[in-house]
């Protein structure tokens, strides 16, 4: 395909968007990489739910299409702040469930569990929604906007501006409050930040909420983007955001960040400029690449590996 | 590691063992001439398939502790290599026993291939690494139109053929073919366990360093699991694409993976006897229990596929086995003391159940 300008920078404005609901979900990962050394297998599958919320909320208030004015800004923060609220509850109660009885136990033990725990929700999103894919009110008017044969359209804005919001609350979460250093502290070491008198079970349990609330965002996101959701979304969104977070530096928020955003960049252009065949392959490829050359991500030396 | 049993109560043990192994060979070569059904028949073949798949996985799992999370994807790489040669797609026709051969050496290959830029890896990168690669082969395989006929896959596959005889769509003869390629598998993976390889597995699975410290060349140990568990499961690739004659993308996706892992967390990895029973366990409940399931809830008036739902059983399985038995149903004695070694005893347990018991002094 013929490379011109304006088909680059469409490209790029559609893997930011696409990069910015992989940072949601990468944070995600991150963050409960960094404080329990787990590859929450399950996070994609909490991101899938964070639509089936939203699209539940959505349906509830009546919302099957466009919506204007105040309706417009009422429905999508009700859908929005409802589908992070569940999917951090879900978040905490599958850590309480799940996880917190295996947190000595071998490495792989709980990367099994997680395995399971993914297998279960999607099953029980596909009792809950069925086995094909359902469509997503596209809840905002869909106007593209155009500069020089460059597009952007309303959906992508409120992707990037969503995810933007959400990393910099995360950011002023994670440095500026008290539960930010606790959790902070307990990722450096657990026992020591026990030992300062600060409630470790409760920090880790919080992590999972905010990681996951950060999912559930990026399924409302992801659901007004697409226009449809499927059970089945999270598995292939989440290895994509787990590279995401993998590339930027496991444990490190800021390259969670990055590490979406590029993942989004690579393949929204593998697919605009080789083929859509491709472009999960490259992610993957990506994948092995920095975990073989690089293991510890763009921005990974702050995090030295525990023994 | 656990204490050695007694000689005499040990003969008597291997004994109870020889007479239960040949029992069960007995009964299985029996099952087609009691009950000739070509359904039931296609279904024990596909049990077989699973279970040598559980055995080569066993291999890497259980018996080397490197978690493989694509192994479908060696699977693929031995349907597609005697697909590819013996098919009208090229319009190549090599006959089936030699591929079986070859394709479990192509299957090796790729293990070694896919196997080498994970070795230096830690356990759940690793797990993760070979979840990537599972995908990347059927997407490769999907993509590459050309050769392997796309999403369509390859159909019209050559059966088995021997000394003139046509096995054709007939799966009994497939099923006594399975029979035997799981009773040498079998064998040669007890064989395998004992050996100095197999110790060196072993060590490896308990503690890395300190093999490597001893003196087991970590990274040949490691390539040769991989080598030998892909393998196994190229010769399972070419039995299911000679007995389907059709093979597809769709054939050998991560639920496959997941459905093999399955069977080995239930049955309890690194134990061939809990292989066994638990690649078992779980086709019962695949091919018998869960379509009886869809046929009742279907007479009380409820419509589900409940086939659809297997993987939240499989869920389940993978949860409870480790919160509640990682070592599995049937352990073998020196993985369930590796398990439990690092969990705190008992006492603690209740006293603080979870880490610390909330942060109080």
């Amino acid at each position: 395909m013929h490379l011109t300008w304006p088909l680059f920078l469409n490209l790029v404005i559609s893997g930011l968007a696409l990069g910015g609901i992989y940072a949601l979900i990468a944070l995600g990962y991150t963050m409960v990489y960094g404080i329990i050394e787990l590859i929450n297998f399950a996070h994609g599958d909490v991101y899938t739910l964070g639509s089936f919320f939203a699209l539940a909320i959505l349906t509830m208030l009546g919302a099957t299409g466009e919506l204007h004015g105040w309706v417009l800004v009422v429905d999508v923060t009700l859908a929005v702040v409802g589908a992070m609220l569940l999917c951090g509850l879900v978040g905490m109660a599958i850590e309480r469930f799940a996880y917190r009885r295996l947190r000595n136990a071998p490495r792989l033990a709980p990367l099994i569990t997680a395995i399971g725990v993914s297998f279960i929700l999607q099953n029980l999103m596909q009792l809950w929604k069925g086995p094909s894919p359902i469509s997503f009110p596209v809840v905002i008017p869909i106007v593209t906007y155009s500069v020089g044969g460059v597009t952007i359209q309303s959906t992508q804005i409120l992707v990037i501006v969503l995810a933007t919001v959400m990393m910099a609350a995360l950011q002023l979460f994670v440095y500026k409050t008290k539960f930010g250093k606790a959790m902070r502290a307990t990722a450096q070491d657990r026992d020591a930040t026990q030992l300062m008198g600060i409630n470790v079970n409760l920090t880790i349990a919080l992590t999972f909420f905010i990681g996951s609330a950060l999912a559930g965002a990026g399924g409302f996101a992801s659901g007004v983007y697409y226009g449809s959701t499927w059970f089945f979304n999270g598995f292939a969104a989440g290895l994509k955001a787990f590279t995401a977070a993998v590339l930027g530096g496991i444990g490190n928020f800021v390259g969670a960040m990055v590490g979406g955003l590029l993942i989004g960049l690579i393949e929204s252009l593998v697919a605009g400029l080789i083929s859509d065949q491709w472009s999960t392959v490259a992610v993957f490829v990506v994948l092995v690449l920095v975990l073989v050359f690089k293991p510890t991500g763009l921005f990974g030396t702050a995090v030295a590996e525990k023994v | 590691m656990a204490t050695l049993v007694s000689k005499p109560k040990r003969s008597q043990r291997e004994l109870i063992r020889i007479g239960s192994v040949i029992a069960a060979g007995v009964f299985a070569v029996l099952i087609p001439i009691v009950d000739g059904n070509a359904g039931q028949i296609n279904v024990l073949v596909n049990a077989g398939i699973y279970l040598m798949l559980a055995i080569g996985l066993n291999i890497v799992v259980g018996y080397a502790g490197l978690l493989d999370l694509g192994y479908a994807a060696f699977f693929a790489i031995g349907s597609y290599a005697y697909a590819i040669v013996a098919s009208p797609q090229f319009n190549i026709h090599v006959a089936f026993w030699p591929m079986l051969i070859l394709a479990s050496l192509v299957a090796a290959l790729f293990g070694i291939a896919l196997g080498a830029p994970t070795l230096r890896l830690r356990g759940d990168y690793l797990a993760i690494v070979t979840l990537g690669f599972g995908e990347i082969v059927p997407q490769t395989f999907l993509n590459l139109d050309g050769i392997t006929g796309g999403p369509n896959g390859i159909s019209n596959i050559d059966g088995a053929t021997l000394f003139g005889y046509k096995f054709g769509l007939d799966p009994v003869p497939y099923y006594y073919l399975t029979l035997v390629l799981i009773a040498l598998s079998l064998w040669f993976a007890v064989n395998l366990r004992q050996s100095r390889l197999g110790r060196a597995w072993m060590a490896i699975r308990e503690d890395e360093t300190a093999a490597a410290q001893i003196g087991i060349n970590t990274t040949t140990a490691k390539l040769a699991a991989f080598a030998l568990g892909a393998s196994f499961s190229g010769l399972a690739g070419v039995v299911n694409a000679g007995l389907l004659t059709l093979v597809s993308p769709e054939q050998f996706k991560f639920n496959v993976s997941i459905t093999v892992l399955s069977m080995l967390i239930l049955g309890g990895m690194g134990s061939l006897t809990g292989v066994v029973v638990g690649s078992l366990l779980l086709s019962i409940l695949n091919f018998y229990l869960l379509p009886q399931a869809g046929n009742l809830l279907g007479q009380i008036g409820i419509h589900v596929d409940v086939t659809n739902y297997r993987f939240m059983i499989y869920g389940f399985i993978l949860v409870g086995m480790m919160l509640f038995r990682p070592e599995g149903l049937i352990p073998s004695r020196d993985r369930k003391a590796e398990l439990h070694v690092t969990e705190p005893d008992p006492a603690a347990v209740h006293e603080n159940a979870e880490y610390g018991g909330g942060g109080r002094p």
